[in-house]
């Protein structure tokens, strides 16, 4: 127990501590590295909560795909972020205030938190106990059946983001080399090599 | 689950498989088949609508009740598709003008078309947010489909940048509805909002705050509304004329289910956020178009108006307004895709023209359009006996009905006072000289639309019976 306590506290200090880090790092570089020991760290925090499908996920798409577009798209783009940040303290002053009053506003809000009676049978799916299924398993069971409706609607969305993509940017350039190899292999000696006869000291 | 199971979600299967087959055909054929495309398109919106039509009268739901097939979607489903179609008919000379005739423009109406239909048959909060989104997310495309244009592709960025900052709102109500509900589906959260008495909960509340901020950004109305003129202007002309029919119709439907059906129990709570947007939405439209100069600009004043008045009927909260509702958008539906005809066909010799000005002079070299566009403008107006009078009649009537005497006085001076900026539109085309007149013949589809449209705006009131019954049995359904 007091393993797991220890754990716990590791993963959450270094994922806070990481967090801060990628806004207050100087090197967007640095930046996005920090944000990946972050998805590390939080993917931790799901192993020891038993969710070892979504820890897997969060390393999978969040390191492997988002935070590496991340790193690519900052390393592409030259963009001064020193400059960026130039007028931070100049807005800290008014960020601050609306951050409190939004942060009074959801505390007001929690405070008079009344849920409806029978709020916990109501739920959607009864949750069976970890053991006898595992975390896969449970979603694919009712991803499958009981969202199957909106498992296909992402689908079409994601058709849709891949359309527009190809829309947007697809562009058909003339005079561009692609390699056809019907064409290289159909091709016979006297069309590829040509002999010339070269007279001493001419050149071609 | 058996397939026989689905019958209620038959359309939209059929649509968005319609869809991927032609994109398919697209792709093989290569870019010559944008023609065919678009009128295979057509013809799948047409099959859809018969698959609509022939759906039986009573409430259907499929997927554990996350969608829901009544009287209400399938009338907003008929508008819909018939708005969608027109949009493809309308462009196609457009597009082939301005080289964006590319294949995947229908496509993209069609998988918007899938998810307008998806969010007026939503029946729980994630099925609603998940139409929404294939929704928006064509529109975001289509509005920046001329990617070589300046303008277009920064309206696509601006609608793209801030329909995300909306959907954030609404995904973040949704989440304070659901903490508070304990439930995502609009039957379990009316059942909830009832047992917990006639005051909801704060939180439920600010929830419900923020559902409707982010509804009323898709729909347009004051004071989520800045980015209509931009996207309006920016985007091409077939696409404006596509964004200001069937999304709004299914965004404003959408907005009626959203907030009568799971929160019908709690009307005295959010009605007046509906009465506030309403009324200002209804002042903007008429006050803003009248320094407008750009009539691309100055139809989305007056859709930002048009789209007041509808809310007046949501702001009733009762079955009549909602009759009054549907009416409305029928009668929009036909007036404003009779006035895009119009600018369509605005050209000097050629390229598009846009300005009011240029409408100078139009009724001696193009009789037909100007009586046609001064038609759709007295409607747009309100004048009788044309069809728009009576939208507006019956949304003021539920009005009148529901004691918003204010608020139906409100938008009675409004009209009067957008009846300017569409009278002098009127006023250009009959009685100032041209410089330069516009010269181009009429392209066949564009006439026929203006012809279909305009004989339903002129010759409404003659018979308009079956649409009051088909408005007052769809209403009726979302009243149980």
């Amino acid at each position: 127990m007091i393993i797991h306590a220890l754990a716990f506290y590791l993963f959450a200090a270094i994922a806070v501590a990481s967090g801060f880090m990628v806004i207050a790092a100087r090197n967007p570089v640095h930046s996005v590295l920090f944000l990946i020991l972050a998805f590390f760290n939080a993917a931790g925090l799901f192993v020891l909560m038993g969710a070892e499908f979504l820890a897997m996920i969060l390393v999978i798409v969040y390191v492997g795909a988002v935070a590496v577009l991340f790193l690519f798209v900052v390393m592409m783009l030259d963009i001064n972020f020193v400059e960026l940040r130039q007028g931070f303290l100049q807005y800290l002053p008014i960020g601050g205030l609306i951050g409190f009053i939004l942060l009074v506003e959801l505390l007001l809000v929690l405070g008079g938190w009344a849920s409806v009676p029978h709020v916990a049978s109501s739920g959607a799916l009864p949750i069976p106990p970890p053991e006898q299924v595992t975390n896969t398993h449970a979603l694919g069971h009712v991803l499958y059946t009981k969202y199957v409706y909106l498992f296909q609607g992402s689908g079409l969305i994601l058709l849709v983001a891949m359309i527009g993509a190809i829309v947007l940017t697809l562009r058909h350039r003339p005079g561009v080399r692609r390699q056809d190899i019907a064409v290289q292999t159909y091709r016979r000696r006297d069309e590829a090599v040509e002999v010339k006869k070269v007279e001493p000291r001419q050149g071609i | 689950m058996t397939f026989a199971s689905l019958a209620p979600v038959y359309p939209e299967l059929w649509l968005a498989v319609a869809a991927m087959a032609l994109l398919l055909l697209g792709v093989f054929r290569g870019e010559g088949s944008t023609r065919l495309v678009s009128w295979l398109g057509v013809a799948a919106l047409v099959v859809t609508l018969v698959l609509v039509r022939a759906q039986p009268a009573e409430s259907q739901s499929a997927f554990g009740g996350m969608f829901l097939a009544d009287g209400f979607a399938r009338f907003a489903k008929l508008l819909i598709l018939i708005g969608s179609g027109f949009a493809i008919v309308q462009s196609l000379g457009y597009i082939k003008y301005n080289r964006m005739d590319r294949f995947e423009y229908p496509v993209l109406i069609l998988l918007a078309s899938v998810g307008m239909m998806m969010m007026v048959s939503a029946n729980d909060l994630m099925s609603l947010y998940l139409g929404l989104e294939l929704q928006s997310l064509s529109l975001y495309v289509l509005a920046a489909f001329k990617r070589d244009s300046e303008r277009a592709t920064e309206a696509g960025l601006k609608y793209f940048v801030l329909g995300a900052l909306s959907s954030g709102m609404l995904l973040y109500g949704s989440s304070l509805i659901y903490g508070f509900t304990g439930s995502t589906g609009f039957v379990q959260i009316a059942e909830a909002v009832k047992a917990s008495g006639s005051h909801a909960s704060i939180g439920l509340i600010v929830g419900i705050v923020f559902l409707s901020a982010g509804l009323a950004f898709k729909v347009s109305a004051v004071p989520f509304h800045m980015w209509v003129p931009d996207v309006y202007e920016g985007a091409p002309t077939p696409v404006t004329a596509f964004f200001a029919v069937a999304p709004k119709i299914a965004a404003v439907a959408l907005f009626c289910r959203a907030m009568l059906s799971p929160f019908g129990d709690i009307a005295a709570d959010w009605q007046q956020i509906i009465i506030v947007i309403s009324a200002l939405s209804m002042l903007l439209g008429a006050f803003a178009a009248i320094a407008q100069n750009n009539i691309k600009r100055l139809m989305a004043y007056s859709s930002i108006g048009h789209v007041g008045y509808a809310l007046v009927g949501l702001a009733a909260g009762t079955e009549e307004g909602v009759r009054g509702i549907l009416i409305y958008l029928a009668i929009y539906l036909a007036m404003n895709v009779g006035t895009f005809a119009c600018i369509l066909s605005m050209r000097h010799r050629d390229s598009l023209v846009e300005g009011v000005s240029d409408l100078a002079g139009l009724a001696k070299t193009h009789p037909f359009m100007a009586f046609l566009l001064a038609g759709f403008m007295f409607s747009l107006a309100g004048v009788p006996p044309l069809a728009g009078f009576f939208g507006k009649f019956y949304i003021f009537m539920a009005a009148i009905n529901a004691k918003l005497y204010a608020l139906a006085v409100l938008g009675m001076l409004s009209s009067v006072v957008s009846a300017y900026y569409y009278l002098r539109i009127v006023k250009i085309m009959y009685f100032d000289e041209a410089d330069e007149p516009l010269s181009k013949p009429l392209r066949t589809e564009l006439g026929a639309v203006m012809g279909i449209t305009g004989l339903f705006t002129l010759l409404f009131f003659v018979y308009p019976a079956p649409l009051l019954a088909a408005a007052q049995a769809a209403a009726k359904t979302l009243f149980p």
